[in-house]
Formats: structure tokens, sequence, C-alpha cells
């Protein structure tokens, strides 16, 4: 298989932000899930049910298959949130936890 | 804290809605606008006002055709309220909206419903796998953020994957494959509606031309492809069906899958406004009378939420609706204006029935295999439907209780078509007859902080969502 490596077709200001520990370079404007695409990231959460793993879908909020842990808030749609410069992404492993 | 009172609220900041904000806030109502995304122009536009030349170039003229919409919008005198979820209406039309971490209230004398669409749900095995996205997705990471991905395989049919194909390609990332679902006799069966598309025949130069640069450009068509199914365990590794007679296998992790649009039901079902089954296009539409009104008191629908003609028709429909709500709240509105308007949009519309009847979704894509996923959320099987309904189960809100099929987080944006579906298919009856998911708020998911920091005038009376019945 010829992999199907993502890419940008131009480049503007870059900001740097943390997935699972990793530094992803994304770019102003982004979205969490555009700029995790852009760095070839593709598997975002495991599903609640089964978890089998999950990526974008949609990318415009509506199926709620991108859902990641932003800054500790867990259930953040990844297409629906811009990426800001040291955001910490965490992968979402099945529910969320609620916390009181 | 008193909810503020506006003429129009608008929902939705795409080509019909702020076309109507720009002509009603020019008529002199006071207009507020609410759309979730951070800039306006919807998901058409999405990304117009800070595309660079390079994106404009690569996606065409009609998308750059919407940045003269946007900055009309900019500049009149409609307030603009981007990142704002609007979760529920009460049948006082009292508007729950969250913005900034906050819940609100605002009481508007009328709502334009200018949502827009969905891409209908295309269950086929291992559609949910990391790598399988929307046709459109894909053009969204090109619009939004200039992202493409190389050697990706478009798989269904419709105007859209032509026209992510030939975008794709002028931003220099060709297609590995095109595999076209389009069941045979559904070009010759268009052809009967070509003299009535002809009235608006650049849609169909554009449509040909689409074509032919896909071809030219080298990309493989598979036509007539039947079986289609994802292969994979933790991403998507292939893409198998049968066309001209043979099967295929296609090693890809990015495939984008497309089955036409549909409009978006949510806002127009938690309102209540009555609905109909359209059986060519396999969706169901809210009712409008010739003013957009929708069934619910001063309720309007505009664009493709209404139902699907694309982005120009979409606009004009802004700008009428606009024209008339302003009338239905006393205004005086020049008729001439009006006319041209109503003849703008009915030539836009002439070339419907034809892409209609080439494009209506493919028979098995409405009738998935036992054994295919079609509520991603809560992964609910077409066959665990298929045994509930034969338990007695009536219609898409018992086998949501039962199966939990549309009580994800997506709330059936994405399965709701398809359940629905399902269940007429397996009762033999028509999906206006079996109905559709009863929307509740709040629409989308808000935390308890937003909850918690909600303040809505004490005086005013409470909305519809208290009232939970059945």
């Amino acid at each position: 298989m010829v992999p199907s490596r993502a890419r940008r077709i131009e480049e503007v200001r870059t900001i740097s932000f943390e997935f699972e520990g990793l530094a992803v370079q994304a770019q102003e404007g982004d979205s969490v899930a555009a700029a995790l695409t852009a760095a070839g990231i593709v598997d975002l959460r495991d599903s609640p049910v089964s978890g089998a793993p999950r990526g974008i879908y949609c990318m415009m909020g509506a199926c709620f298959d991108c859902l990641v842990e932003i800054d500790g808030q867990p259930n953040r749609q990844a297409c629906m949130c811009e990426v800001r410069e040291g955001l910490v992404v965490r992968r979402q492993q099945g529910r969320a936890e609620l916390e009181l | 804290m008193s909810a503020r009172s506006v003429d129009l609220l608008v929902i939705g900041a795409g080509p019909a809605g702020i076309a109507a904000a720009t002509e009603a806030a020019g008529l002199g109502l006071s207009v507020s606008v609410m759309d979730e995304q951070s800039r306006p122009g919807g998901q058409i536009y999405r990304g117009i006002e800070t595309a660079s030349p390079k994106r404009l170039a690569v996606l065409g003229k009609d998308y750059a055709a919407g940045r003269s919409l946007t900055e009309s919008f900019r500049s009149s005198a409609a307030e603009y309220l981007p990142d704002t979820l609007v979760w529920n209406i009460g049948s006082d039309r009292s508007v729950d909206f969250s913005r900034g971490g906050r819940a609100q209230q605002m009481n508007p004398s009328a709502i334009l419903v200018a949502t827009g669409a969905l891409e209908r749900p295309m269950p086929i095995p291992g559609w949910t796998l990391p790598g399988v996205t929307t046709a459109g997705a894909l053009q969204i990471l090109l619009k939004s953020s200039g992202i493409v991905r190389d050697n990706c395989v478009l798989a269904g049919a419709g105007p859209l994957l032509w026209l992510v194909a030939t975008q794709m390609i002028a931003a220099g990332a060709r297609p590995a494959a095109i595999v076209e679902n389009l069941p045979r006799g559904r070009i010759v069966a268009g052809l009967r509606h070509l003299p009535g598309a002809l009235r608006a025949r650049e849609y169909l130069f554009k449509g040909l031309a689409m074509i032919a640069r896909v071809k030219a450009a080298g990309v493989p068509v598979y036509a007539n492809a039947t079986g289609l199914a994802i292969e994979g365990s933790t991403q998507a590794e292939a893409i198998t069906f049968s066309s001209g007679g043979r099967q295929h296998r296609i090693e890809t992790d990015a495939i984008a899958l497309h089955q036409g649009v549909v409009p978006n039901q949510q806002i127009t079902r938690l309102v209540g406004a009555e609905h109909r089954w359209d059986a060519a296009q396999a969706c169901f539409h809210p009712v409008l009378d010739a003013r957009f009104r929708t069934s619910a008191d001063s309720i309007y629908v505009a664009g493709d939420g209404a139902a699907i003609n694309g982005a120009r028709p979409a606009a004009l429909q802004g700008r009428l609706a606009a024209l008339l709500i302003a009338e239905d709240q006393g205004r005086r509105v020049g008729t001439e204006r009006i006319r041209r308007l109503q003849a703008g949009i009915a030539r836009d519309k002439s070339v419907r029935p034809m892409l209609e009847t080439i494009y209506a979704p493919a028979p098995e894509i409405l009738a998935p295999a036992d054994s295919t996923l079609i509520c991603r959320c809560e992964e609910v099987t077409a066959g665990e439907i298929r045994s509930v309904v034969d338990l007695g189960a009536p219609g898409p809100n018992q086998i949501k209780s039962m199966l939990r099929a549309g009580m994800g987080p997506c709330q059936g944006r994405v399965c709701g078509l398809a359940v629905a579906q399902i269940i007429a298919d397996r009762k033999g009856e028509t999906p206006e007859e079996t109905g559709y998911y009863r929307i509740r708020p709040p629409i989308k998911p808000i935390t308890l902080a937003e909850l918690a920091a909600y303040a809505p005038d004490e005086d005013a009376p409470r909305a519809a969502s208290g009232d939970a019945a059945a």
C-alpha cells in the first residue's frame, strides 16, 4: 500500500501543542482535528462500547467521533476546537469520567 | 438578568443565513446570527475569509464567490455571534444557547433556521475505522487548513465526490481511485429531465467538466461498483468492491465516503415542525409554505435545511425569506425584488430533477447487511435493529430505548435516516409512517458548568423543554 501521507499545500504561522505527550506542530486557525490529521495521527479515541479505535469522520461537528480530552476536559470535539499554543490533548478512552 | 429580544434570530452562518441576515438588517430589523463556527460561511464557504490566493485557486471560483457574501454580512448591522451553540428552543420561541462557556437565553420574534445539510449516512462494513471520513471532511480539511491526503480513495456517488476529486487534483494530491456506486441505468433515467435542466445548464457543464478533468488526470474510475466494504483492524487498510464483473481490492488507509447530502433536521424536529418523507431523495423535509414558514409559529427555514438545492439558491432563498419575514412583521417590501428572487431560485432549481434522479442513493446503501454498524456512537448493527422491529418495536424511538441507537453524543445526526429506513423496510411501510427520532434538548451535549451559569429571564414564560412527555 502507498500510505496516504497527509500534508499541507502552504505554510502559515506555526504553533505547537501536545498530543499524548508528543509535540505536534500546527498552524494558526487549525482545528485540533485538522492539526492531528496533518501530523499523520488518525487514531483519536477508543469507542466506549467495543473499545475500537476511532478517528475524524465528518469534520463539521455532527458525528462526535473525534472526541478527545483537551486541557483535562474530556468529550471535546477535536474538529470544533481551535488549536492554541501549549494545548494538552489526550486520546479519549471509553466513556469520559464525570468529575464532581 | 433579562433575556434579549430581537426581531429575527438566524441560526447558521452559511449562505442562506448570512444572506438573510444581511437583507433583514438592511430592512431595519434587529437581527442576530448564531453559529457554531468561529467564522461565517458555513461548510460550503468554510475558511473563505482566511483562505490564501493559492487555496482560492485550488478550490475554484464558485467557492471564491462566497467572499462577497461574508463581506456584505460583516458590513451589515446584523449582530454576529460565532462559537455559539443553540441547544433548545421553547414553544414560546425562547432560545437557549451557550457561548463562551455560559448558557444564556434570547427571545426573538421570528427564527430563521439556516442550518444547512449533513452528509447522508453511508453505512458499509468498516466505515467506522480511522482513516475513513466523509468526502465533505476531506474538503473541510482543504478549505479550512489547506490540508490534503495523498492517495485517497473516493467512494460513493454525487456531485460533491467529483468536486472534491478535482480540488484534490488541483492541490497536487491526485486521488488513488474513484469507486462510484451509481447503479446502472441512472444516467439514462436522468436524461429524461435534461430539457428542464438546460435552464440552468452551467451546472451541467460544470459537472461534465469535473468528470473530464478527473479522467484526464488519470484517476482510475470504477463504475457501477457494488458490495463496497472497508477492511482493516485498527485503521482502514483496503476497500473491496465489485465493478465491471470483477472483484477489486485497493489497498489504502484513506477513504472518503459520499452518498449525497440531506437536510439537517435537528432544529426543525426540536421545535416540533411537521416533516414529510421525500421518497425520491430518501430523506425528510420540513413542510414549508410559500413564505418559508414551518408549521411552528414564526419559525422559518431557508437553504439546504429545507431541501437540497445548493449554495447559490440557498443565498437567494435566504434573501427572499428575509423579505417575507419583514413583510410578516409589518414592513413594506418591494414586490419586484420578491419576484426576481423567486425567478432566480426557480431557475437554479430546474437542474435538481435530473441530479436527483441520477444521484438518488444506491439501494444497497439504504438496505445494509445485518452485520453492518448503523449507529456509530452506540455500535448498533442493522441486524439488531431488524430483530427488535420483529419483536414489535414500532419506530425509531423504541429502537432508541431498546438498543441505544441514536442515544449517543451525535443524537442520531449520522444514523437517523438509516435507522428510519431500515425499520420502514422491515415493516413494509414508508419512513413517513415510521417517523423519526424525537429530538430533545439539549440538541448537543453541554457541560454542567455551562448550565450552572445559566440565568434566563425569571419572568419569561418557560420553554417547552420541561414538557418531556412520552
